[in-house]
């Protein structure tokens, strides 16, 4: 088992035909996902890398079964693309657009909240499960079919993550990216929840970082209720307070979310947590021994 | 983006939240023309307009009582760079000066609109607390904040306002400006993409009128595409140089005091970069984050960004190929460095896709460089040959 996607999943991608859609298209094709169908606005009756294109959503949705969508729309229009998916009831959204004004994100978020989606992102690479289908912008082959669930706010330090655990022999369930701003559709805690429910994922790593209590919410949660054992990495333990570090949701605001603060509720909650960014995989794979 | 004191009443006119009558300018004989323009009487305010908070308490707010002391207070505030606890000891240099006509207080509060993360809402709150820092209000008496939710798909309700009036303990006859100024507080807030829209303090005057004494405003950068008039007020005087440089070319580059400069493809693998060094004894000098697909310009300029940095003893390039292949970005590299002398020693990983090539290139150049296996190897390089020790 894995979690949200695996080999049957039918997938649509919307905005196919810009240059990161296409692209991106050929790469998850090429490790095997299921894409049924894609969707650009005036390019309906088109085909990409053997895709049918559609105009609207409703319309892929009417031709074929579809379990989720991949947005890459660009951020003026990513709001819209995502209601859109929202109205036609597509059970899993990624969103990999990034750059989306939050204020878009909060009228998307609400929408969300009454709805039968579950939205993934945005600014986010996506999520995959090894061996069995990808959707997003993450490179398929540092990936390996196993039993650690992986969920971060970063893109490249997934990788790194996700790098140590494979070098080490160490594979993955399922892992998510949900995203580096202020309003992610998902956060820890519905992830972790899923790794929590599925049979397979035998522990769980989480990446943070500073800004926001995403990750003080998700150590509560396994508290309470996650037996599996979980390993967490906070990264900008040396950023300055006040600055946006990249992404927009990392940011030290009123001494509140700092990485030393979040690591110490972490570890309250019995998480492992890993100072250095360089020892996650071989903490795991020492605690799993 | 920030936006001066100034810039942010202008909004608050637009929109017809209470200011007082003032007028900018750039120089102490401008300051005391303005001060007889606005043809009250003393006292008059002389305002430093830079982005940093403290300005009071820096020495950069001073009532005048005659229009000497409106030029006197003038030349004397942009003589110098003003220091805040927000400017660094440095200070900032003071280009433009806010001359407001002087008000009779009674009573001075807190207002303002924030994004709030938890909620996907826009909160709104006030305290009775005015005219000190928010941050030390809800440290040590939270019950003075008073907070309200507004959904953004739903916008204002009056309700919200009543809310807040009645935790002020405002008089029954100042609800009513009291709650239009909230209102469009909240229109400007939601119709502008604002971040933050400040006004602290907010006073009542002995005359019980409800003016914005100050206003802080904070869009988000994300939106400026569809608000070419907020971006417009857009000040480049108070950016730090290096930042301004690294914008123009889409890089993330945030300063800092230490020794080793840092290159890093995605923000968390470069905030942890960061904090390998620090684990390894080691000091960032800067975090920068040059994106998913770095172009080779954009590579030789954030070396050059680094290295205009007189405190960099040694760079640390942390490099995890994904869609980007390692063989490009080491031709980036070594493409960026042409032309450039590098005098301090230089600490490479490279990890992902096609890495084997890109080593192999990085090898074969005449650019002397420290390959480093693995993120906890790069960071014991990089420390010992910011030390001279490699």
């Amino acid at each position: 088992m894995s979690i949200l996607v695996n080999k049957q999943s039918n997938i649509i991608v919307q905005g196919i035909t810009g240059a990161n859609g296409s692209f991106h298209t050929e790469q998850c094709l090429a490790y095997g996902t299921h894409i049924v169908a894609g969707v650009t606005p005036g390019k309906g009756g088109q085909t990409e890398h053997g895709v049918p294109v559609y105009n609207t959503v409703h319309e892929a949705c009417m031709k074929h079964k579809v379990d989720a969508t991949m947005i890459y729309v660009p951020a003026a229009f990513a709001a819209d693309a995502i209601f859109e998916a929202i109205d036609a009831e597509i059970p899993l959204i990624i969103t990999i657009t990034e750059g989306i004004p939050v204020l878009d994100m909060a009228k998307v978020k609400k929408a969300l909240d009454n709805s039968n989606s579950r939205m993934i992102g945005p600014n986010c690479p996506g999520i995959i499960t090894p061996e069995e289908a990808k959707l997003g912008i993450m490179p398929g082959y540092i990936h390996k079919k196993g039993n650690v669930g992986v969920v971060s706010r970063s893109g490249t330090l997934t990788y790194e993550g996700v790098y140590q655990l494979t070098t080490l022999g160490l594979g993955q369930t399922t892992c998510v990216g949900i995203g580096g701003d202020p309003i992610p559709g998902s956060n820890f805690t519905d992830i972790i929840e899923l790794f929590h429910q599925d049979d397979e994922t035998q522990a769980i790593l989480m990446m943070g970082e500073i800004g926001g209590s995403a990750e003080e919410e998700a150590a509560e949660f396994i508290k309470r209720v996650v037996k599996k054992p979980v390993f967490g990495f906070i990264a900008g333990a040396t950023a300055p307070p006040g600055r946006t570090m990249g992404h927009a949701g990392a940011i030290i605001s009123g001494g509140k979310g700092t990485a030393e603060a979040k690591k110490e509720v972490m570890r309250s909650c019995g998480i492992t947590v890993v100072d250095s960014p360089a020892e996650m995989g071989a903490t795991i794979a020492n605690a799993l021994k | 983006m920030n936006i001066h004191e100034y810039q942010a009443k202008q909004l608050f006119k637009q929109y017809d939240i209470p200011t007082l009558h003032g007028k900018v300018v750039d120089s102490p004989t401008q300051a005391v023309t303005a001060a007889k323009e606005l043809g009250t009487d003393a006292p008059w305010v002389v305002k430093a307009q830079i982005h940093a908070g403290g300005r009071g308490k820096g020495g950069g707010v001073k009532l005048a009582k005659s229009y000497d002391e409106v030029e006197s207070y003038a030349k004397d505030i942009m003589s110098k760079p003003l220091v805040t606890h927000q400017t660094g000891p440095e200070g900032k240099q003071v280009h433009k000066l806010l001359i407001e006509e002087g008000c009779a207080i009674d009573k001075e509060f807190y207002l303002a609109c924030v994004l709030d993360r938890a909620t996907s809402s826009v909160v709104v709150m006030a305290s009775t607390e005015g005219g000190v820092e928010i941050e030390t209000v809800a440290e040590e008496t939270p019950e003075k904040i008073f907070k309200v939710h507004v959904d953004p798909a739903v916008g204002f309700v009056p309700y919200q306002a009543r809310t807040l009036a009645f935790g002020l303990g405002l008089e029954k006859d100042l609800h009513k400006p009291f709650t239009a100024l909230i209102k469009n507080l909240i229109k400007l807030f939601l119709e502008k993409d604002c971040s933050l829209a400040e006004i602290n303090p907010l006073v009542l005057t002995k005359d019980s009128s409800i003016i914005a004494l100050d206003g802080k405003i904070n869009f988000d950068g994300n939106a400026l595409y569809r608000h070419p008039d907020i971006k417009e007020l857009h000040d480049p005087t108070e950016e730090d140089a290096r930042d301004l440089e690294a914008a123009k070319w889409g890089l993330n580059y945030v300063g800092l005091d230490g020794n080793i400069g840092c290159m890093v493809n995605g923000a968390g693998l470069a905030m942890a970069t960061m904090d390998s060094i620090k684990a390894h004894g080691g000091e960032p000098a800067n975090f920068l984050d040059v994106g998913g697909g770095a172009s080779q310009e954009m590579v030789s300029k954030a070396f050059q960004l680094i290295l205009s940095d007189s405190n960099v003893k040694g760079i640390l390039v942390n490099i995890f190929g994904g869609i980007v292949k390692c063989d490009v970005l080491a031709q980036g590299i070594l493409d960026g460095l042409k032309g450039i002398e590098l005098h301090v020693p230089l600490v490479v990983r490279l990890e992902g896709t096609n890495v084997d090539k890109g080593r192999e290139i990085l090898e074969k150049s005449d650019i002397k460089v420290i390959s480093a296996i693995g993120m906890k190897e790069a960071a014991e390089k990089a420390v010992a040959a910011a030390k001279g020790a490699l």
